[in-house]
């Protein structure tokens, strides 16, 4: 490869982030921009990158030279861009988000006025991606085809073309993420409705033909600015056109494809990105006719995306990085293989295994959410399989999704009350129904009949349910039918759970029979070259291993898994973190994770990947296989953490704090009982088994009171009971409770502070700590929670008190790494609710706001090492960080907006100021608030509530805010002497009403605190606050938060937030 | 769509003296021949039918094979619609996992009831990666794969005539424009003649060693085909002749050493060959780079060019030549598969520039 600098005008790059993690746009950007930042690095660029993601790596102090923590937003890069004069822009590697904002820079003329030239695929090229009509053109110009489809900016130009096209039709729109606002339409009264609420959204959508039961194919393409072009990977869907492709379950390379088929749609491909004019990385997706070669195109993607991803780590080849290479101007046969070393980047990758990615979805937390498949994205994080078969990779990913599945069958949960309207109408669970409907007797035909899910893969599930009954038959299990349901995909455990033995006899006879899983490697050649890079996941399609490797010190990490609400790319980054100490410390580290939207699944973070499951089973085998010394568990969340205990059972070294002391910090009597004898404060409760002690239970603390199912039938697993009422209506519909499923019962404390405790201590002695405050009173689930370092509002006594129970509770557990307690304190009345003995979500967030690395410091610990104390300077900082929450719900149709005890957030952000308002206030906007506010609509809900928010409602009166309000607020208000304008209820029918003022752009922010957390019904305020969502408007539902907000607004324009480099807070 | 649960029990052996324990999903004969390798994804039925895997025993790394069934073996005019010749060339199928259902509105039955029609074996449950690592060390070598108490002798096809074996045993003309090609046929593979047909040539098949001296045409084709290139001293000297009557020439894989060899360079067998459809070529002197199908185990050595000749492609990964070109005579040859099924259909601009040729 050559040296010299491609292109001596660039010098400088600002590259884009797709800031929060959101539905639709997760942690493959953080691999994305991670891989182009290095990519330049190599180059000697500096590289500005702006991203609010505080957790992400990409934000890491040893990639770019300056990260700036704000808003990817036209005004926030326009004043980096004017501060930092950058050569050049990079917007593919931030998703959606960068690529909009890109779009507006440059339609505001501001790249122009700046003489920044946006590097790899150019405006014009993106433009024609975006815009259908353009799209839609330049396809036809060469001759490629596409949905039949127009652009129609009213319902009623919308109504006409669909009844040219005919029904069904689906609805799209431009220029959105994760297929935002489509759905298909089957007659005109659904039509109307879709349209009228996609075309809030945006000027222009599209209604298409519907290509029910048409295969649904992706190509990633790559070409370079020599018009070389390639496609690293074809990838084809399990679920038919209909379902999003975020929705749907992948397969790489495609299984039921001719060679005809491949090549046609290959050709197609590399035509159309030559005549676009790509530059650097797409993605094509089509549909395919099962009964002909006909073909559509659906789009392309010109930029990195979530199949890029996926396509990066199924194959193993570095999209990310040659496409930030080529967009230098580098040709793909001056670029090395980064796998095999001895070849080069113009090559297409073939695979000798089968990749099965499956979405991982959290739609039962939602209230009203709707569960059915369709063409908008609600999933939240993904989870990639490898196996020599497809039933191997398969049944791998279901276990991976980690909610409970053995595999296909072999499940206790999973009930249909119709399968054939669970393979009709899918869900989330359709593949278990598949399963469920083999076992039931129904054919082949009869299932491909009501999903279209293609025959090929619905004989695999056959094939499953058909060895399940013979391990169902067999006794003992001989070894011919052992090794043939370890090749399809059987867990241990599962073929336990089926034939009622324990895991461990399982395990046993496999090792009696020989039977063990092979170490094999990805090289992207089909082992056509020897490859250097140790990427690995473990087969029983095999004989021998593909690695050897010398005697060292070797340690196992244990990842995060797949991202889902409550655990993301926070633990992604310790762990990252963690590799990268042990490294320097002269460990060899080997990472076990299956995620494919991470950083720490890049081969190149880690001296072995594991890309495989995190279970018992494997962490045994690998192991043993590879003398390790010990694993870590403490780094990637709650998955790695709850493995710890049956781990150290099995004879493994856990490295760090030891697992009978994280049982007692998880095992919740265990704990009580420890705080207990030191003396330490906790909410009151108790583990009940009747409704009948539950209610006295409840009476004697006083509601309200926090239930915790053991067993969740449905909806989310813990609710707050205001009364008696509340407390048996949650019961008898949610959860279940009895002697086998107790239920946990604790006082919940109204009008709390919470406070949050990250730290890391070394034999039970604290070297580190961080307090961070809510903005939000307790009640609100602090994964959704606002948080303030240092705190701005917490009594000294109180962090006195924290700091003095954390040294307890740390010396009683003797904690040896990273751990986090949460607090709730009154009144200096300071009481423990939870305690981890693990990082936290909010570990990167302490450690970059205080620039103290707490996991460089937690690994050293937990490997033994002498560290040096980190001083405490948390109350010296001349500066605030406030880390906010990411709401998806405007993905989530019909989930009730609001805030509680179960966390609903799927990302978060956190910016840095020199005050709690700056920061707070850039946070928000990175979360989607917008300023300046005007009109405001008001709906503040109890009386008490409606006091509290009366000072804030003044200040903002004072500067000139309009007020809307319903009925009792506006009263309310008028009686303490404000104007408020009276708008009507939802449900009233009345004008001038919310819902209209809403929809119409007449509201800038609405302010809606809902009366009580657990009203499940229709509602006025439910309405308010879905409509807000809907129509993209920003909405605030904790009073808070409200209070806050107002005084920030008041107190600060836009342009008193300062433009300040991660590096210029000190 | 469901075969017949075939268990009976088969192996693979090598001339090292490793077996490798199978079960049979083909037709039961056992088979000596060259154990070859292709990292290929898709399009088994159309390697399968290249007359280039003849006498090889071929192994498919990619690990599911069967999914989408065989396509109808319609013919017309003599020539197979839907695949490469009329019968299953290679000696034998190995791999890991066969797909025992197949699914495809194109399937015309299984592949391994096609198999047994054509009495090839097939074994699956090898692990085919193991099996790869060690012929990429090794090289190619020679195996078997044999059934109960059978004991073969193994046997190198590279000893013997196999171009005689598989090409055509008359002329035969294809179509009636103006312009004719003659396509020597050392093997062909079907989809070079309807490259050229669809170039709206007519087309003259004829045997590798048919003489062509008393013959009139446009331009010359010279197909693929398998084994050692230095066993068609017949197709060689045709080629010579050809040249010198300054007819425009287009060699193709075997065509290319072919062309090579007369042009007066030299071959040489290559440690395990390229088989697969993601061999990356430069053409020489520019930035141009193709993806492209290939399937051979001898190349020509840049080395020995003559002064008039130059390379025109090469192949990124392991530099060798992948095609030659006279530099001032219309004569050309590359060692890929313009033509592609199975593979990419990137080159197939070579054949219009080689029609373009024709006076």
């Amino acid at each position: 490869m050559t040296r010299e600098i491609m292109n001596p005008d660039i010098r400088k790059v600002i590259i884009l982030g797709s800031s929060a993690l959101k539905i639709g746009e997760a942690g493959e950007f953080d691999y994305s921009g991670s891989q182009a930042i290095k990519a330049l690095k190599e180059e000697g660029i500096e590289t500005i990158l702006i991203n609010p993601n505080i957790a992400t790596i990409q934000t890491s102090d040893h990639l770019a030279d300056e990260v700036y923590f704000l808003p990817v937003n036209p005004y926030f890069v326009e004043r980096v861009i004017e501060k930092e004069k950058p050569d050049g822009l990079l917007l593919s590697f931030g998703g959606q988000t960068a690529l909009n904002c890109g779009l507006q820079l440059d339609e505001l003329g501001i790249l122009e006025k700046h003489n920044v030239k946006v590097l790899g695929t150019p405006i014009a090229t993106i433009m024609d991606t975006e815009d259908r009509d353009l799209f839609v053109q330049r396809l036809n110009e060469v001759n490629a085809k596409s949905a039949r489809s127009k652009a129609a900016e009213t319902v009623e130009e919308a109504v006409e073309i669909a009844s040219e096209i005919g029904y069904p039709v689906i609805i799209r729109i431009a220029f959105a993420l994760g297929g935002l606002g489509s759905g298909v339409c089957f007659n005109e009264d659904e039509l109307r409705k879709l349209a009228s609420k996609a075309l809030s959204h945006t000027t222009q959508i599209l209604v298409e033909e519907y290509l029910q039961g048409w295969k649904e194919v992706e190509y990633e393409v790559v070409r370079d600015r020599y018009d070389n072009c390639i496609t690293v990977c074809n990838m084809e869907n399990f679920d038919p056109m209909g379902i999003h492709t975020g929705e749907s379950i992948v397969v790489a390379p495609s299984q039921t494809l001719t060679n005809r088929e491949y090549h046609l749609l290959r050709e197609v491909a590399i035509r159309v990105i030559r005549h676009l004019g790509i530059v650097g990385e797409c993605n094509i997706q089509y549909a395919l006719d099962p009964k002909t070669e006909d073909y559509r195109i659906i789009e392309v993607n010109a930029r990195l995306s979530r199949s890029s991803a996926l396509a990066s780590k199924a194959t193993g080849y570095p999209l990310a990085f040659v496409a930030a290479k080529l967009a230098l101007g580098y040709g793909l046969h001056e670029l090395a293989n980064s796998i095999t070393k001895v070849t080069k980047a113009f090559f297409e990758p073939a695979l000798d295994y089968v990749v099965v990615k499956v979405p991982r979805w959290d739609l039962k937390k939602f209230r009203k959410v709707s569960r059915r498949l369709g063409s908008g994205m609600k999933s939240v994080g993904e989870v990639m399989a490898i196996g020599r078969s497809f039933e191997e990779a398969f049944q791998k990913a279901l276990r991976m999704l980690e909610i409970g599945a053995m595999g296909l069958v072999g499940n206790e949960n999973f009930q249909f009350e119709s399968v054939e309207k669970e393979l009709n109408q899918p869900t989330e669970e359709r593949a278990f129904a598949i399963a469920r409907g083999f076992e039931e007797g129904m054919s082949v035909e009869k299932i491909y009949e009501l999903s279209h899910i293609d025959p090929w893969f619905l004989n695999k599930i056959k094939h499953v349910v058909d060895l399940e009954k013979e391990l169902l038959a067999a006794n003992p299990i001989p070894a011919e039918l052992l090794l043939r349901a370890k090749r399809a995909g059987f867990a241990d455990r599962q073929i336990a759970a089926l034939t009622g033995a324990t895991q461990k006899a399982i395990r046993d006879l496999r090792h009696e029979y020989d039977i063990r899983p092979w170490m094999r490697q990805i090289d992207t050649l089909g082992a056509e070259y020897p490859a250097q890079t140790n990427y690995l996941y473990l087969s029983y399609h095999a004989q021998e291993d593909d690695v050897y490797f010398p005697e060292a010190e070797t340690v196992i990490i244990l990842g995060s898994g797949a991202y889902r609400i409550g655990s993301s790319v926070e633990f992604d980054w310790c762990c990252v973190n963690a590799g990268k100490t042990l490294a320097a410390m002269g460990y060899r580290t080997i990472m076990l994770n299956y995620n494919p939207e991470t950083v720490s699944t890049d081969y190149d973070e880690f001296d072995l990947l594991f890309f495989d499951e995190i279970s018992e089973e494997n962490v045994l085998e690998i192991y043993e296989r590879l003398n390790a010394m010990g694993v870590i568990v403490s780094m990637g969340g709650q998955i790695p953490n709850n493995l710890a205990l049956k781990l150290y059972q099995n004879g493994v070294t856990i490295l760090g704090t030891s697992p009978e002391k994280i049982d007692n910090a998880e095992d919740r009597r265990k704990f009580s009982s420890l705080l207990d004898q030191l003396g330490v404060d906790q909410p009151e409760w108790k583990e009940l088994s009747t409704l009948e002690e539950a209610k006295t239970f409840a009476r004697e603390v006083g509601y309200p009171v926090l239930v915790r199912p053991s067993y969740v039938l449905s909806g989310a697993a813990m609710a707050v009971a205001l009364n008696d009422d509340e407390l048996s209506r949650y019961l008898a519909a949610a959860a279940r409770i009895s002697s086998e499923y107790p239920i946990v019962m604790s006082k919940f404390l109204e009008n709390a502070k919470e406070i949050e405790m990250d730290a890391v201590a070394h034999n039970g002695q604290i070297v580190a700590h961080a307090i961070s405050e809510h903005v939000e009173n307790a009640g609100v689930h602090s994964g959704d929670a606002t948080l303030v370092l240092p705190p701005q509002r917490t009594y000294l006594e109180t962090i006195r008190r924290i700091r003095q129970i954390t040294r307890q509770i740390a010396g009683a557990l003797e904690i040896n790494g990273p751990f986090n307690i949460q607090f709730i304190a009154k009144n200096n009345e300071v009481k423990v609710i939870e305690c981890n003995l693990r990082a936290s979500r909010s570990f990167p967030f302490v450690s970059k706001t205080l620039r103290q690395n707490f996991i460089d410091l937690a690994t050293r610990v937990i490997m033994d090492k002498e560290i040096v104390p980190l001083k405490n300077d948390m109350f010296d900082l001349n500066y605030v960080g406030v880390k906010a929450p990411q709401f998806s719900f405007t993905r989530l149709e019909g989930a009730d907006p609001t805030l509680g005890v179960e966390m609903a957030s799927t990302g978060e952000v956190a910016c840095l100021g020199n005050d709690f308002e700056e920061a707070f206030l850039k946070a928000l906007i990175s979360v989607g608030f917008k300023l300046p506010v005007k009109n405001i609509l008001l709906s503040t809900g109890s009386i008490e509530s409606k006091a509290d928010l009366l000072d804030s409602c003044r200040m903002l009166d004072k500067f000139g805010m309009k007020f809307y309000a319903t009925r009792g607020t506006a009263a309310f208000l008028t009686d303490n002497g404000i104007d408020a304008t009276v708008l009507h209820w939802p449900l009233d029918d009345e004008q001038p009403n919310t819902i209209d003022y809403i929809k119409e752009g007449k509201i800038d922010l609405v302010l809606n605190i809902p009366k009580s957390s657990q009203q499940s019904e229709l509602t006025n305020g439910y309405m308010i606050r879905r409509t807000a969502v809907d129509y993209g408007v920003p909405l605030i539902t904790n009073r808070q938060v409200a209070m806050r907000f107002a005084e920030a607004i008041c107190h600060k324009q836009l342009v008193d937030l300062e433009i300040k480099s991660w590096n210029e807070y000190k | 769509m469901s075969d017949e649960q075939n268990v009976k029990p088969a192996r693979l052996v090598l001339e090292d003296g490793s077996r490798y324990e199978g079960v049979s999903f083909g037709g039961n004969e056992s088979v000596a021949g060259e154990v070859v390798f292709n990292t290929g994804m898709v399009g088994y039925p159309e390697t399968l039918t290249d007359p280039s895997y003849r006498g090889q025993l071929l192994v498919f790394t990619y690990p599911l094979i069967g999914n989408y069934g065989v396509p109808s073996r319609q013919e017309e005019e003599g020539v197979a619609s839907f695949l490469e010749s009329q019968e299953i060339q290679a000696s034998a199928m190995i791999v890991s996992e066969y797909s025992a259902v197949h699914h495809h509105w194109q399937a015309e039955s299984s592949l391994s009831q096609w198999l047994i029609e054509n009495k090839r074996p097939g074994i699956q449950g090898i692990d085919t990666r193991a099996l790869t690592k060690k012929l990429r060390e090794k090289g190619s070598m020679l195996g078997k794969i044999e059934f109960d108490d059978d004991n073969l002798a193994f046997e190198d096809p590279n000893q013997l005539n196999l171009v005689a074996e598989v090409s055509i045993r008359e002329p035969r003309r294809y179509g009636s424009a103006d312009k004719t090609v003659i396509l020597i046929d050392c093997g062909g593979k079907n989809n070079i003649l309807k490259c050229l047909l669809q170039r709206g040539v007519s087309v003259l098949r004829v045997p590798w060693d048919y003489d062509l001296s008393n013959e009139t045409f446009d331009g010359l084709m010279i197909s693929n085909g398998p084994g050692d290139p230095k066993m068609c001293r017949k197709t060689i000297l045709q080629i010579r002749q050809t040249i010198d009557r300054k007819i425009p020439t287009f060699g193709i894989c075997l065509g290319h050493q072919l062309l090579a060899l007369a042009a007066g360079a030299n071959t040489f067998k290559l440690k395990y060959g390229h088989r697969s459809q993601n061999q990356p070529v430069i053409q020489t002197g520019t930035n141009r780079c193709l993806v492209t199908s290939q399937n051979h185990g001898f190349a020509v050595d840049n080395q020995t060019l003559p002064v008039d000749w130059t390379a025109w492609f090469n192949n990124l990964n392991d530099g060798t030549n992948e095609g030659i070109r006279h530099v001032s005579g219309p004569f050309m040859s590359v060692q890929f598969h313009p033509e592609a099924t199975p593979g990419p259909v990137d080159a197939g601009f070579l054949f219009d520039e080689f029609i373009s040729m024709l006076s």
